[in-house]
């Protein structure tokens, strides 16, 4: 009793506010973007920023944009030619392989998306995927080659545009990765042989760019081969690609062996597991389920890198792309081309990002002590 | 460390091994499915010496299970419904480790050194990570495992378990045995005075 008279005889201290309203838009406006003095200059900074580069970016790409015109005389103006794409979204998708025969690309395409879809369904790991992979490259390689079944041989130097890029991604993606691993165990090796083998090619690969690799593999590399015999170009960018990209890997996949905590090896020790059955039923699920966000980090830097092939003269995507712009009829339509695969690579990308977020959760789920 | 360790254990016999912390209890039965190596001497396990040939440790771990103070329960991979029963919940089978309380979890590690059918068993402070009232369920799981005449190695101070179970109680120092005899012999009157020094410290309360 005595604490509530005490309690009543306190006056109110006079600055007391009012209860600061913390639902509906203005609590929300209050909560997130004028919390503070700073976060209110960066509030309206941010908003100055947005008013500055937002309408004309909007004017530019849908109202003053010309969707239809004849050449690029006609679509010259103050919005976006969409015009130009168009025109030539079919040479940037596919490239120089046969007009008449790029069904067979899109098939291509579809395939390989259609791979990685059902290898994102975790309901489908399993041995049938593990048998529908080769099944659907092969039949990518049928496809986008010929010569059997009736299909026209279609040379390797035609092959572009979009199924090549996805081509180099994947293909390099499914053989770096268990390289990767292999590479990032042998560093973690107890036999020195093994151990000085896998941290020397990590290191040595790690300490060039991507395009001196390329450049030696389709440069330097026929100089060393006996006159006579040649290895497709294509052939040597992927391999050099998959060989850069496995070093990258194995060191994220390091990183989660590294993180496995003792107390695992030695559980699977005492139970006799032995290295190999150790190491792929007890070690790298958990390693590999750590290290999700880098590895696809390394995926997407991946995806993107195939980009650098043009620079050995190989029609990716973007290479494509920069062919589409030199058309002497559609002369400086270079924005709306490079936002166009821009936008493409964009959407590969995002999807990964979002799976692996989704792919996270899931296995985080339940075994988390 | 451990210096001039001399340790028989017969089949189907229950030993306590117990000392101070550092004393090298771990490292000893460590060494028997070789997670620890042995620089000198001889350990024979199940009639197989132990070497550094990989084959021969195989072997022998298969013959011994072993059951750990932090469980070291896979966090991947759910129970399997093999002998939980044995560990008193058949209920717990197609969980995460994560799911499943200290006690449990204990349990389910010992059910799982148990699928590998050993010989003998080794046990390495099971209870010490658990809270109190979760003791209990895992040492009546122990209790009922000496019963059936399994081969036991316990690092514990549980002192009423040893008193229980055991056959012969090992009292360690420094990397030395230092003790052994029967429980009421050890417990009525240790003969060495460190071991004196240790039982007043830990039957103090």
């Amino acid at each position: 009793m005595a604490d509530i008279d005490i309690a009543e005889e306190i006056p109110l201290p006079a600055q007391q506010r009012p209860p600061v309203v913390t639902s509906g838009v203005i609590g929300w406006l209050r909560a997130n973007l004028f919390n503070s003095v700073f976060n209110t200059i960066l509030t309206i900074l941010a908003v100055y920023l947005l008013v500055l580069t937002v309408p004309p970016l909007i004017r530019w790409a849908f109202i003053d944009a010309v969707w239809d015109a004849p050449n690029g005389q006609a679509c010259r103006g103050e919005g976006a030619c969409w015009a130009f794409i168009g025109e030539k979204w079919r040479f940037i998708f596919f490239g120089r392989f046969p007009y008449d025969a790029q069904w067979r690309p899109l098939f291509v395409v579809v395939i390989i998306i259609g791979l990685v879809l059902a290898s994102c369904d975790r309901r489908l790991w399993g041995r049938r995927l593990v048998l529908l992979w080769p099944a659907g490259l092969v039949m990518v390689g049928v496809l986008m080659s010929g010569g059997v079944f009736g299909l026209r041989y279609v040379p390797s130097e035609y092959w572009s545009g979009l199924p090549l890029t996805l081509i180099l991604a994947v293909v390099g993606m499914l053989f770096a990765f268990p390289f990767a691993i292999l590479l990032a165990l042998g560093r973690r090796s107890n036999l020195p042989a093994v151990r000085v083998v896998s941290v020397a090619y990590i290191e040595l690969v790690r300490g060039v760019p991507l395009i001196t690799v390329l450049f030696m593999a389709s440069v330097m590399l026929p100089l060393f081969l006996p006159e006579g015999v040649t290895i497709d170009k294509l052939l040597r960018a992927q391999v050099a690609f998959i060989l850069f990209a496995a070093a990258y890997l194995a060191e994220v996949i390091r990183g989660g062996l590294q993180a496995i905590p003792k107390g695992q090896i030695e559980a699977a020790d005492a139970l006799g597991l032995g290295y190999w059955r150790r190491t792929r039923l007890i070690v790298l699920p958990q390693a590999l389920a750590m290290v999700i966000p880098p590895l696809v980090n390394n995926f997407i830097g991946a995806f993107k890198n195939t980009s650098l092939v043009l620079i050995i003269g190989l029609f990716d995507l973007l290479n494509t792309a920069n062919t589409a712009l030199t058309d002497s009829n559609w002369q400086g339509f270079a924005s709306e081309t490079y936002v166009f695969v821009a936008a493409i690579y964009f959407c590969f990308c995002f999807f990964m990002s979002r799976y692996s977020q989704r792919l996270e959760r899931t296995l985080n789920r339940g075994h988390r002590r | 460390m451990l210096k001039d360790i001399d340790l028989v254990v017969g089949r189907g016999e229950k030993v306590v091994v117990c000392g101070p912390s550092g004393s090298g209890k771990s490292t000893m039965i460590r060494c028997i499915n070789r997670l620890e190596e042995h620089q000198q001497g001889r350990i024979i396990v199940a009639g197989i010496e132990l070497t550094s040939d990989l084959k021969n440790i195989e072997a022998i771990r298969r013959e011994v299970g072993m059951v750990f103070q932090q469980f070291n329960l896979f966090p991947h991979l759910k129970t399997a419904r093999y002998y939980l029963e044995r560990v008193k919940i058949p209920e717990q089978a197609d969980k995460y480790p994560g799911q499943l309380s200290g006690g449990q979890q204990q349990r389910v590690a010992i059910a799982r050194s148990l699928c590998m059918k050993p010989e003998i068993m080794l046990f390495d402070e099971p209870t010490s990570a658990l809270d109190p009232e979760m003791i209990k369920e895992v040492l009546d799981v122990m209790v009922e495992l000496a019963q059936e005449g399994m081969t036991m190695v316990c690092v514990t101070h549980e002192m009423g378990f040893a008193r229980t179970v055991a056959d012969m109680m090992v009292f360690m120092d420094r990397g030395e045995i230092v003790e052994r005899a029967p429980p009421q012999d050890f417990f009525a009157n240790p003969k060495s005075e460190r071991t004196r020094l240790f039982l007043s410290q830990i039957l103090a309360h």
